[in-house]
């Protein structure tokens, strides 16, 4: 069985964090003894991480009900906090998982450390930090949409989590959308929004979507017999434009219960923006309304 | 990879397991993974029943000049170094480069990189080998075959037994004619067979009117059933020849029971020079010199890889005349000291069967520790052809000047190989030294295995080169390839030196500037 492994990537800047399914991308920011020590302690802490998780695992694999669960490790309980808030839909603390190591790795990273900037990338879902006055450039997709492929996060937009979810991604998604981009307080946060956005972009019963039970594919995903998407066919402009409305009607709902900060959703060349371009945090603009035409 | 599978081959391998999930034990989370799919690392797949690791491309990591892991983690017990840049030196390999058989353009990879100050090209590309084959050494004395005898996998002829070396049975596998020239299942099974032993994984081999025996790269081999941990010391006579003085003063007579030579102590000249007495004992087998004896017995799986069951009946009579006498001692053992036995000669100079003596099981014990370990060895040969030459320059016959010249280094993977003097780029290389599952196969059938030309960047330019396509190592690791296909950061394996040092040192040896 193979181990926690760590290395750096060819710029020599960037650690790279491999364990199992777990793949982080880690750069801190700051003076390089803080650097130095804040890597080695995100290092320590991967060390653990996954198998802590797996201990717990098929507990996690099980639906979120609105009144919380209590979990051992630090990381299934960052899961399950981030999707008892949406749990009024089918929601399984997997659906945070990337996150919330992300999450996990940073907090590791930065205890104890004065550090400028720092973000952990698990594999597009990511956690930053941003020390006063600092800003983070992100890229996102979406490009060619006449959509900016660079967001700047200010320290004081509240913005500490982004992820991205959708079909063709590596994990399972129950609807077609290309990918949905969310910008949340952690990267828990964002990830669980990210998985029931990506979601609801949907056109139920539509004969050009190839559908699968979950379980086929992955005899023990958390998604049971549910049917993933593993093909999205010809559709129309119309039929484009309502899947993303039924996603963005989610998007709005989560946006003005302050449980995200805003969100970016793309289906076949359309897109659809929930908050603002300029990215306001969570709670601070709750009344701001869409941005999108 | 190779571990990962074997503990899945629970079935047959003839026998198809249709969308059946198995699980993966890579990592803790052991998925279950369905046929066909990977589980949720996207490493590993379930392919045909099998854990395979999908290969992206590879780029080794040579920690020091020596080679080393890639800063290796809590799981090998060694600790971070801490250090914040990358110390390290990259190799791209060409497993995963993909190729562009059998078109004639440009290798999938040129890869430039500067080397104390010189500008070095690695020309990255994975070679289809018509013309493959392996060359299997297997440490026993067993007899495992005649020469010449029909090698056999899944039924298939594959191969044939080779000229035996010295304590070990060689075996000559693949090559084009059982690759191309037999029927379609045998140049599948030849292709299977090559391939599995390649990425050092276990292949259950028969030979005609001889043994089974389960080849695997660098683990010790199983001969019919039984796995053989020990390679002969010598021959039997020269076993005698090591242990004579350790025997002196403890037994009257000694015979090392071996396929090849017998030995005898008191005939021996090792014996003679110590003082042996004559004891009158007779050997029934050809008498080479003295105490030495060919064909005591047919060759087989019995002592010293004959096939003697009882060692007595290689006796004939004892001679009265010649210092035969009740009482007299002798100890017959193998020449891997893992049988042996201690006899008396009765009142009619009969030998009997007595307990083990004390006095003697050191020297028995000292036989067993000089045998190294029993291991089979496989080494991939084949030869680099046209297309595969033209995709590194475009006047091919170029590539193999410089390759024989010394100019260009060639590595499989990374992997040092020996190049054969004469035409053409015929090369060998020890499998364990190539990255795991680092080969594969078309359905031609014939092998893909990585190659890699390491050159001075003028030189490669002047052999022909595109050069117009040369990249950098950091451009390979940030956009990969033509189809885009992730890469693998991954330890060179210890001991392969990083190629272009390698190749940089042996041209200035070579007396380039």
């Amino acid at each position: 069985m193979n181990g926690p492994q760590a290395h750096w990537l060819a710029d020599g800047r960037r650690l790279h964090l491999n364990h199992g399914p777990i793949d982080l991308i880690v750069e801190v920011f700051g003076e390089v003894a803080e650097c130095r020590a804040a890597y080695a302690q995100a290092v320590a802490r991967f060390q653990t991480i996954l198998n802590e998780l797996v201990d717990e695992l098929p507990e996690l694999r099980r639906p979120a009900s609105l009144k919380p669960r209590a979990f051992d490790g630090a990381t299934a309980r960052r899961m399950e906090a981030a999707v008892v808030p949406l749990a009024e839909s089918f929601i399984t603390p997997m659906a945070a998982v990337a996150g919330s190591v992300a999450d996990e790795i940073l907090a590791a990273a930065l205890a104890g450390r004065r550090l400028d900037r720092a973000y952990v990338n698990n594999g597009g879902d990511s956690a930053i930090h941003l020390g006063k006055g600092q800003s983070m450039t992100l890229a996102i997709a979406g490009t060619g949409h006449g959509l900016a492929d660079r967001i700047t996060i200010r320290a004081e937009d509240g913005v500490r989590g982004v992820a991205t979810s959708g079909w063709r991604g590596r994990s399972f998604s129950l609807g077609i959308a290309d990918a949905v981009t969310v910008l949340a307080r952690t990267g828990a946060e964002a990830d669980a929004a990210a998985t029931l956005i990506a979601n609801a972009v949907d056109l139920p019963g539509h004969p050009a979507i190839h559908r699968v039970p979950a379980r086929d594919l992955a005899p023990d995903s958390d998604l049971g017999d549910r049917p993933v998407t593993q093909g999205v066919g010809a559709l129309s402009p119309g039929e484009v434009a309502r899947a993303l409305d039924n996603g963005l009607a989610v998007a709005e709902d989560f946006r003005r219960r302050g449980l995200i900060a805003a969100s970016a959703l793309f289906l076949a060349g359309q897109s659809r923006i929930s908050g603002s371009v300029a990215l306001a945090a969570p709670n601070k603009h709750k009344a701001k309304e869409t941005a999108h035409a | 990879m190779s571990e990962l599978a074997e503990r899945f081959e629970t079935h047959d391998p003839g026998e198809k397991q249709v969308a059946e999930k198995i699980r993966c034990d890579a990592c803790p989370v052991m998925c279950y993974i369905a046929d066909g799919r990977t589980g949720a690392c996207d490493r590993y797949g379930n392919v045909g029943g099998r854990i395979v690791r999908m290969d992206p491309l590879t780029i080794l990591d040579h920690a020091a000049e020596t080679g080393g892991a890639v800063v290796p983690f809590v799981a090998e017990g060694e600790a971070w170094n801490g250090e914040l840049v990358n110390t390290g030196r990259r190799f791209v390999t060409a497993i995963g480069a993909g190729t562009t058989y059998p078109d004639y353009k440009p290798a999938p990879f040129i890869v430039s990189q500067e080397v104390e100050g010189v500008d070095l090209v690695t020309v990255v590309t994975e070679g289809i080998f018509s013309y493959c084959g392996v060359k299997v050494k297997i440490d026993t004395d067993r007899h495992i075959g005649d020469e010449t005898a029909t090698v056999r996998s899944e039924g298939e002829a594959i191969g044939h037994v080779t000229t035996g070396e010295y304590g070990s049975q060689m075996l000559s596998l693949g090559g084009v004619h059982h690759l191309t020239g037999g029927s379609k299942a045998e140049g599948r099974a030849t292709c299977d067979a090559l391939l599995n032993l390649c990425n050092r994984k276990p292949v259950e081999l028969t030979i005609d009117g001889g043994a089974t025996i389960i080849v695997e790269a660098g683990k010790a081999p199983v001969i019919d059933g039984k796995v053989e941990h020990r390679m002969r010391v010598g021959c039997g006579s020269a076993t005698i020849g090591m242990f004579a003085t350790q025997w002196r003063g403890l037994v009257d007579e000694v015979v090392v029971v071996d396929d090849h030579i017998t030995g005898v102590v008191s005939e021996h000249q090792a014996g003679k020079v110590l003082g042996w007495e004559e004891t009158g004992i007779k050997i029934i087998g050809r008498r080479s010199t003295p105490g030495r004896y060919f064909k005591v017995s047919e060759p087989g799986l019995g002592w010293g890889g004959t096939t003697i069951s009882d060692p007595l009946s290689i006796l004939g009579d004892w001679n009265a005349k010649k210092g035969a006498r009740p009482g007299l001692s002798m100890l017959m053992v193998s020449t891997t000291g893992e049988q042996f036995a201690y006899y008396e000669l009765d009142d009619q100079l009969k030998p009997v069967e007595k307990p083990f003596p004390q006095r003697l099981q050191k020297s028995v014990g000292l036989i067993e520790d000089n045998c190294e370990p029993a291991l089979c060895t496989v080494l991939f040969i084949g030869g680099a052809g046209g297309s595969l030459r033209a995709g590194v320059t475009e006047n091919p016959v170029n590539l193999t000047r410089s390759v024989q010249g010394l100019k260009t280094y060639v590595t499989v993977g990374g992997a040092p190989v020996y190049v054969w003097p004469g035409g053409g780029i015929t090369l060998m290389v020890d499998v364990t030294r190539v990255p795991e599952g680092a080969f594969g196969y078309v359905p031609t059938p014939a092998l893909v295995a990585p190659i890699e030309f390491t050159m001075r960047r003028d030189d490669y330019v002047r052999l022909g080169g595109y050069a117009s396509e040369i990249r950098s190592v950091e451009d390979i690791l940030a956009k990969g390839g033509e189809y885009l296909n992730p890469r693998r950061g991954s330890g060179a394996p210890v001991n392969n030196p990083w190629p272009p040092l390698a190749q940089l040192r042996r041209a200035r040896a070579n007396g380039a500037e």
